[in-house]
């Protein structure tokens, strides 16, 4: 690996995680709000990090 | 607890079931140390010179270790000892077809140190990516000078590798458990038993969390059978990837990519006209810009499985990866503190990835379930759907 690989790995990392950490965020707000729709929220909260994370893996490789 | 309760159980009974799979991860972790001492007086005696100019240092070895593991193999080692040689596992059948048909035992590659003959051929595994090559007498392979590939012939591979072994035990054991377990309704009354009590709310949370919310009442039971079928699939070799044997076939891209293709053909063979009408005419938005959202859309077709190719793959690999970095901490550091600062983080990690296994099974069905629900779903009012 070569080092801008390596910084622009890390930048990848950061940007997911900083989207990944949004949504749990949003997310535990919303089931402290409302926890009898904590169901459906997990379940939107999983699909959208699956997204960031599929995102963030394919920059990966490319990185 | 507020927080839903069955899947909280769920995880619960997930977490008991596979703890005796933790506690036997962790005799993996003795014989990698006591591999690991054995290296490490082979490297302080030097003479440790292997056929094939093995690296000889802690670092280097334990990265082609990792390496070694993450990779398909023709043969399936537990465990060898660096000082005698000596390997603990057993060979798998060699099935190619290179001008007629050849089948042999790959014990005649002794380990990719050797060349195999078979009917007047002459194969050699090439260390580097674990590929079979036809080669001569003497196994010389010709290695391109710019890329550093093989340039030898490659014979088309049908080999019953680690990873379709781990394919075929994981088929084998879902049939028998499954089987059994419908005919264990019949038997009580409908109440199931044995090792069914496990998988029975697990089926049953596929049916009401995944395929009813996202496929609808109407169409869910056309996938039914599909969707349970993958999600125990991708489940089952999670986590056998984390048992000692050393499988990675969930790692592994060929496997995730033709599971990919499973839930690509799905969506579109039996997508209706809605689907397609989303795709190249969107309704309700303006003329100009469908032009523009009709090609976008087109390639959307193709990138879900992708992305549902790479998150799976990206996942087990990447866990693999980072355990066994975890464990070969432990060689590096040579002293108490490291060693067990690294098994305490490699034990809490064997537990994290107990979760992404079945995180990544879950997340798997649940985007089939998504995709097929937008490939059946009728009303028309409704957008952003793709």
């Amino acid at each position: 690996m070569e080092i801008p690989q390596i910084i622009g790995a890390g930048l990848i990392v950061i940007g997911a995680g900083l989207g990944i950490g949004k949504i749990g965020s949003s997310a535990m707000d919303a089931i402290a709000r409302q926890p009898e729709a904590s169901g459906k929220i997990q379940t939107a909260m999983l699909i959208a990090a699956a997204l960031i994370e599929g995102i963030g893996f394919a920059a990966l490789f490319a990185a | 607890m507020v927080i839903l309760k069955r899947p909280l159980r769920l995880i619960l009974v997930a977490f008991l079931a596979c703890l005796p799979m933790i506690s036997f991860a962790n005799q993996e972790v003795d014989s990698l140390q006591v591999q690991g001492e054995a290296t490490h007086e082979a490297v302080a005696e030097g003479h440790h010179e292997g056929a094939h100019a093995e690296p000889t240092d802690v670092k280097s070895k334990i990265k082609a270790f990792i390496n070694h593991h993450v990779l398909d193999s023709h043969d399936f080692s537990l465990t060898q000892d660096d000082e005698t040689g000596e390997n603990w596992g057993f060979p798998l059948p060699v099935i190619l077809w290179d001008n007629g048909l050849h089948v042999f035992s790959s014990a005649k590659f002794h380990h990719g140190k050797e060349v195999a003959e078979s009917n007047g051929s002459y194969y050699v595994i090439n260390h580097h990516d674990g590929k079979i090559y036809r080669t001569d007498a003497t196994g010389t392979i010709h290695e391109n000078e710019e890329t550093g590939h093989p340039e030898n012939v490659r014979p088309i591979d049908f080999s019953i590798t680690k990873t379709v072994l781990s394919i075929i035990v994981a088929a084998i054991l879902m049939f028998f458990i499954f089987t059994r377990l419908a005919k264990s309704y019949a038997k009580n009354g409908g109440i199931a038993s044995g090792v069914g009590r496990f998988f029975e709310p697990l089926i049953v949370y596929v049916r009401d969390e995944i395929a009813i919310p996202n496929i609808g009442e109407k169409h869910y039971k056309r996938y039914m059978s599909y969707l349970l079928t993958i999600f125990f699939f991708v489940l089952f070799l999670n986590i056998f990837g984390l048992t000692p044997l050393g499988i990675n076939a969930t790692g592994n891209f060929t496997v995730t990519f033709s599971l990919a293709i499973l839930t690509f053909l799905i969506t579109n063979l039996t997508a209706n006209k809605n689907y397609w009408g989303h795709i190249f005419w969107m309704p309700g938005v303006p003329k100009p810009m469908r032009i523009i959202l009709a090609p976008i859309e087109l390639l959307g077709v193709f990138i879900k499985p992708f992305s549902l190719m790479i998150r799976l793959y990206a996942n087990i690999f990447a866990g693999h990866i980072v355990l066994m970095s975890i464990l070969g901490l432990m060689f590096i550091f040579k002293s108490w503190i490291g060693s067990s600062l690294s098994f305490g983080l490699a034990f809490v990690l064997s537990i994290l990835e107990i979760l992404v296994a079945f995180l990544q099974a879950y997340i798997f069905t649940m985007l089939s379930a998504l995709y097929f629900g937008a490939a059946v779903e009728e009303h028309h009012h409704e957008e952003g759907h793709h």
